[in-house]
């Protein structure tokens, strides 16, 4: 079973994001790190891998410093590391048609991704995926096995959970999963560093790499700033609080 | 330029956000053609102000989610600039009807103007971005950003029928017992961190919750600490609220938990510490202890 893994390389959830010239500060990112939904992905990707005797093909298009996130997925057990090796500022159907064509090129039998990146929050990328591969797609999973060809995955529902199955490829995007994250063991990340990263461009996929015509960046801003509160020592004030959000904010 | 708004449903009649699409839409001076996913809400919709006609697409598709099948049976019918909630189930149906176009999605929209330009919060609210879109798009908008359609209209109603194979098939349905409002729906959240000392402490917060009708949040720490239902988890990791009145309890505000809570409109933050971060996007503040300021809060709100 090929097993394809989606990851997104994104600012740490505990980076501060700075804005400069109505542009986000890329540069002043002290830490970037897979999406945390991806990591989640991983995992599942992995045990399906370890029940099957898959293969684990890990995915990630943008730019180079992605090279050390798929060498990390690599350290926990990645088989075959793959770049889309990508600059340009891509709108989501651009983004999905590169990595459709890796998948495709890939015979890959299942794709596995988070819910959404850290980053963009959208969740586009599964779902749009899935379309152009002609796969089934259930998203917010929190586990999924192989059994009997069939796919049984866990997702929310209106009332709780419900599992359902699907057949066939398949795209499955994960919130966050039942299983703990495995860490990366000494041998695991000596055995990563010489793992050979296979390096594409979109145009070797037939596709062209330029800024997407159709969604164009204005500005990027900090968000508004609120105008600062009213804050009390001790308890005292809580009756007038509450008389507040009751008579003037309308909100109780 | 012409709009498609797909209709939010909840059970049998519309979900309040099918409300404010219909609003965004029409605030931009345009009328939208409302698709009514098997019907449901087809006539409450009919009668929202903005709608120039609303079409039923029924199907056998719809008795179950499957992303795919809906995007499907939806899809032929759509024109023009397609909008739809940034619900989770929205979000996936767009992004299918988007690749179906190949066109592109922009997801979880706070603000829209004509032309199209278009405001989302990127890196969970830390930061927000302006887009000016040429070209057809799908679009979600954040449910509880844009203001209400009004009602007074009697909008056309046309239905087709298409059929459409499922990709998907439910196995087991797994009910939980849990009445509990989701903090995305909610408008009132009341959510405690660490600060509350233990999981068993959370009844304070349950039962003014239940007196306000509030849901029931929790931070990161306490999710993975304490084994609380991720569901309830706030921040970028968890949910991204925006409800009218958000109270964190005992909660210090990491960044990653600023993140999932800043859009809300009013902001009560108690904690015994100062300095707490939470304290700087508060509207109203109480330096205190929690086990001092709910009972006194609880009875306040009895009083109501």
């Amino acid at each position: 079973m090929n097993i394809a893994v989606l990851l997104k390389q994104v600012p740490d959830t505990t980076a501060k994001i700075t804005v400069s010239n109505g542009k986000v500060d890329e540069n002043s990112v002290n830490k970037w790190s897979m999406s945390p939904y991806d990591e989640y992905a991983l995992e599942s990707g992995l045990q399906m891998k370890e029940k099957t005797g898959g293969v684990l093909i890990a995915i990630a298009c943008g730019p180079e410093r992605n090279k050390k996130m798929l060498t990390d997925a690599a350290a926990v057990g990645a088989d075959t590391l793959i770049h889309i090796s990508a600059n340009g500022i891509f709108d989501s159907i651009q983004v999905q048609n590169f990595l459709a064509a890796v998948i495709k090129k890939n015979e890959v039998d299942v794709v596995l991704c988070g819910k959404q990146a850290a980053d963009t929050n959208s969740g586009s990328t599964g779902p749009g995926v899935a379309e152009i591969l002609g796969a089934a797609c259930v998203t917010m999973v929190s586990e999924v096995s192989f059994v009997e060809n069939d796919f049984i995955s866990v997702r929310p529902s209106v009332s709780g959970t419900e599992k359902v199955s699907t057949n066939g490829i398949s795209v499955f995007t994960f919130d966050k999963g039942v299983s703990e994250l495995r860490r990366p063991n000494v041998r695991g990340i000596m055995m990563a560093k010489k793992k050979v990263i296979e390096t594409i461009k979109p145009e070797d996929l037939g596709l062209e790499e330029i800024d997407s015509q159709r969604v164009i960046l204005q500005s990027q801003n900090s968000p508004p700033e609120k105008e600062p509160g009213q804050i009390y020592e001790g308890i005292e004030e809580i009756p007038s609080i509450i008389s507040k959000l009751r008579n003037e904010a309308n909100v109780i | 330029m012409k709009f498609t708004i797909i209709a939010e449903t909840n059970g049998d009649v519309l979900h309040p956000t099918t409300y404010q699409l219909i609003g965004a839409i029409s605030n931009i001076g345009a009328e939208s053609t409302v698709i009514c996913p098997n019907g449901k809400g087809s006539s409450e919709a009919s009668k929202i102000k903005g709608v120039e006609k609303i079409i039923s697409v029924n199907g056998d598709c719809f008795d179950l989610f499957d992303g795919g099948a809906w995007a499907s049976a939806i899809n032929s019918v759509c024109e023009g600039t397609v909008v739809i909630s940034a619900s989770p189930n929205g979000r996936e149906i767009g992004s299918i009807i988007a690749a179906k176009r190949n066109i592109p999605i922009i997801q979880d929209v706070t603000g829209i103007s004509s032309g199209i330009t278009v405001t989302r919060p990127i890196y969970s609210g830390k930061a927000t971005e302006t887009l000016k879109i040429t070209g057809e798009s799908v679009i979600t908008l954040r449910p509880n950003a844009f203001e209400n359609a009004d009602v007074g209209n009697e909008a056309p109603i046309s239905v087709i029928n298409q059929t459409t194979d499922l990709r998907v098939a439910i196995i087991e349905a797994i009910n939980k017992a849990s009445e509990r409002l989701d903090v995305t729906e909610a408008d009132i959240v009341i959510s405690g961190g660490r600060g509350m000392g233990s999981i068993d402490n959370f009844s304070h917060l349950e039962s003014i919750a239940d007196s306000l009708d509030a849901a029931v949040g929790a931070s990161r720490a306490v999710v993975d600490e304490w084994g609380m239902p991720h569901r309830m988890q706030v921040g970028q990791t968890g949910k991204t609220v925006s409800p009218s009145l958000y109270i964190a309890v005992g909660i210090s505000g990491a960044i990653q938990h600023l993140a999932g809570m800043r859009s809300s409109k009013y902001i009560v933050a108690i904690n015994k510490d100062p300095d707490a971060p939470i304290f700087t996007i508060a509207d109203y503040g109480i330096v205190a202890s929690w086990e001092d300021a709910l009972p006194i809060l609880k009875s306040e709100l009895m009083k109501l």
